[in-house]
């Protein structure tokens, strides 16, 4: 994942000319049983998935699909799903960015540190990272019993939820980013300054156009993860029905109540925001690869 | 602007990058910092620039201390080696950027800074590429354009690092004659990093050498290759034939062999370092016994009026290897062929006695 934008950069076309060139050209019998294995894998564990969704969705007919779908507790968990995206993601963003340009552009000690620290919630599952929330802000956790004295409840609301997805959604954008910028250096950021630039005339002017795509598909992994994200919010969201439930949860509920055709239906909704994500995402690639090819092929002329 | 560093020393960890080094850079001269890689030379230019912070010493601009002055309050157009241009901006934006992050007060409007920009642009001789891309340049105009970027805000001194490393022989060669004449139209006082003697020696009023960190020798082109002041220096600039060997009245001795040398200031029997260019050596057949090193042809190449011979040191002077540079006429003369023996005898001998 990470790279996969610095990876395009460096895309050109010399792998068609490769792939046309008799001498450099597997057999057609090895071409063909490469393709032939990954596409009954791809359909297989892919598109049966999702098609499945759609198919059980609708086994009821529409009116079934439609009344889940505007359901008041389906809607409220749409609406839970867009406001912890909405408020993580730009979160994230924030702190990704920060992280990522001290890292890639300055020398510090507990560098190394705070890049083990970025990976952290990758490496914890999120059913621990949950209990870890409950644990510190719970009422029986480090800060429950200040919390309940001051009123403010974290554990089971909306905030609580909020947090877990921050944390889940932490190292994406900061990840994507920091390759990115350490294999451009900081010459850039130098000559800036020489020139006169001061740092955040360097920082908006240099930095952020120098990375725009990579941020640009760091946030929507990240926005994808937010909304799908299941084990940690799972654990702080304490299922209340119609208030803590996100999309994922609801989906979760509603099939064990044994209502296939409603879960489904809700499932459904999230393969669409998958699709959609998809979708940009490789409108994103698109863009990032012809921005930077255009460039290489005029040099070329 | 005149530039005065005093006792500058750095140190990356271990690694001793400038060891109290102490230079002049009078105003309006174009300078040549010289040395192998690792000799500190880039460190010593950064830290001018401010973009290093020296463990010690002083840089004095105007003779001004600039311990406090910021980077971009200095004033200093820097041109890096792999140009540094903003990849993401057109050529137009490059050159004015400069000017666009000027506080709002000193701000020129627009029209001013396009007016400036193309006036830039056309000193460089390209106008025609504004709006283009760094990525569709190739590198000479890459670097060209990188200049006019540093001179946009007026510096008062202009350093660059190793401008022409990146470039190909024939383009790095051109650009030289022309950073030349743009030093004598502007007259902006300029340090210029490279480790490449013939562009110090044929761009620069002024070549400092280093080596290890130090500064070896201060001179004009001329001085430093007709009179190195050290062994490193006559070794660096240009390529050089060694002996080792002892002072004996009026000829060094180097093992049974002598070699002719004009009376020295040095002891009888002092260990010496000699050297010869390959042009001061001279190829003879017959000799009278002991003048000269016993050597045998191992190649000839004749390009163009020079004729390089090559040869292996034979009897008292084997595993060394010598260069001798002669005409065509003299090659045919000697009747020279590879394999032959001969004896080599300097026409002039450097002498360094070994520290």
């Amino acid at each position: 994942m990470a790279g996969t934008i610095s990876a395009l950069y460096k895309s050109s076309n010399k792998e068609s000319r490769y792939e046309s060139n008799a001498a450099t050209r597997e057999p057609i019998w090895i071409k063909w049983t490469l393709v032939a294995i990954a596409l009954t894998f791809f359909a297989i564990f892919l598109l049966l998935p999702l098609v499945v969704v759609l198919v059980e969705a609708l086994s009821k007919g529409w009116s079934v699909y439609w009344e889940t779908l505007v359901d008041s507790e389906t809607l409220s968990a749409v609406w839970l799903t867009l406001t912890a995206a909405t408020i993580a993601v730009p979160l994230n963003l924030i702190f990704g960015v920060m992280a990522a340009w001290a890292i890639a552009k300055f020398d510090f000690r507990g560098k190394y540190f705070l890049i083990t620290l970025i990976d952290l919630p990758f490496s914890v599952s999120p059913v621990v990272a949950g209990l870890i929330y409950v644990l510190v802000f719970g009422a029986q956790g480090w800060f429950g019993p200040w919390l309940a004295e001051h009123d403010i409840k974290i554990i089971f609301t909306t905030t609580g939820i909020v947090l877990a997805t921050i944390f889940v959604t932490f190292p994406f954008i900061a990840r994507e980013l920091i390759p990115l910028m350490q294999a451009q250096g900081k010459e850039e950021e130098e000559a800036a300054v020489v020139l006169g630039a001061k740092g955040w005339q360097v920082f908006w002017h240099i930095t952020l156009p120098n990375v725009k795509w990579g941020l640009i598909y760091g946030v929507i992994l990240c926005n994808a993860r937010a909304m799908g994200e299941f084990g940690a919010v799972s654990v702080v969201s304490g299922h209340i029905r119609g208030l803590t439930n996100t999309l994922p949860l609801q989906v979760e509920i509603l099939y064990n109540e044994y209502q296939f055709a409603a879960a489904f239906a809700v499932a459904s909704l999230l393969a669409l925001l998958a699709l959609v994500t998809l979708g940009i995402k490789t409108w994103v690639e698109f863009q990032a690869s012809k921005t930077m090819q255009s460039v290489s092929l005029e040099h070329e002329v | 602007m005149s530039i005065q560093v005093k006792n500058i020393s750095k140190a990356f960890g271990n690694f001793i990058a400038l060891d109290n080094v102490s230079l002049d850079f009078p105003s309006g001269e174009l300078v040549a910092l010289l040395g192998p890689s690792g000799c500190g030379k880039t460190t010593l230019l950064r830290v001018i620039a401010g973009m290093e912070q020296a463990d010690s010493g002083d840089v004095l601009l105007e003779g001004e201390d600039a311990a406090t002055t910021h980077v971009r309050e200095r004033q200093v157009g820097f041109v890096f080696q792999h140009y540094a241009l903003f990849r993401h901006m057109t050529v137009f934006d490059n050159v004015a950027f400069g000017l666009r992050m000027k506080p709002r007060k000193q701000r020129l409007p627009e029209d001013k800074i396009a007016k400036k920009v193309h006036d830039l642009l056309k000193l460089v001789q390209l106008d025609w590429l504004a709006d283009r891309f760094p990525a569709q340049l190739s590198g000479g105009q890459r670097q060209r354009i990188a200049l006019a970027r540093a001179l946009a805000v007026e510096p008062r001194v202009l350093l660059l690092d190793e401008p022409f490393g990146a470039l190909d022989a024939k383009v790095r060669k051109e650009l030289r004659r022309w950073l030349r004449k743009l030093h004598d139209e502007l007259h902006i006082t300029s340090i210029f990093v490279t480790h490449d003697q013939e562009e110090a020696l044929e761009v620069a009023d002024r070549v400092v050498l280093m080596n290890h960190g130090k500064v070896e020798q201060v001179g004009t082109p001329e001085e430093v290759y007709a009179h190195p002041a050290t062994p490193f220096v006559y070794g660096f600039l240009g390529s050089v034939n060694l002996f080792h060997g002892r002072v004996e009245g009026e000829s060094v001795r180097v093992g049974d062999d002598r070699l002719p040398h004009e009376a020295s200031e040095l002891a009888h029997g002092a260990e010496v370092t000699a050297f010869a260019r390959p042009h001061e050596l001279e190829i003879i057949i017959q000799s009278e016994s002991g003048v000269g090193i016993p050597a045998k042809v191992s190649r000839i190449f004749s390009f163009g009026l020079v004729t390089r011979v090559e040869l292996e040191g034979t009897e008292g002077a084997i595993n060394q290897h010598f260069e001798v540079e002669t005409t065509r006429e003299r090659v045919t003369e000697l009747a020279l062929i590879e394999g032959k023996n001969v004896r080599l005898v300097p026409s002039r001998l450097r002498v360094f006695q070994n520290q």
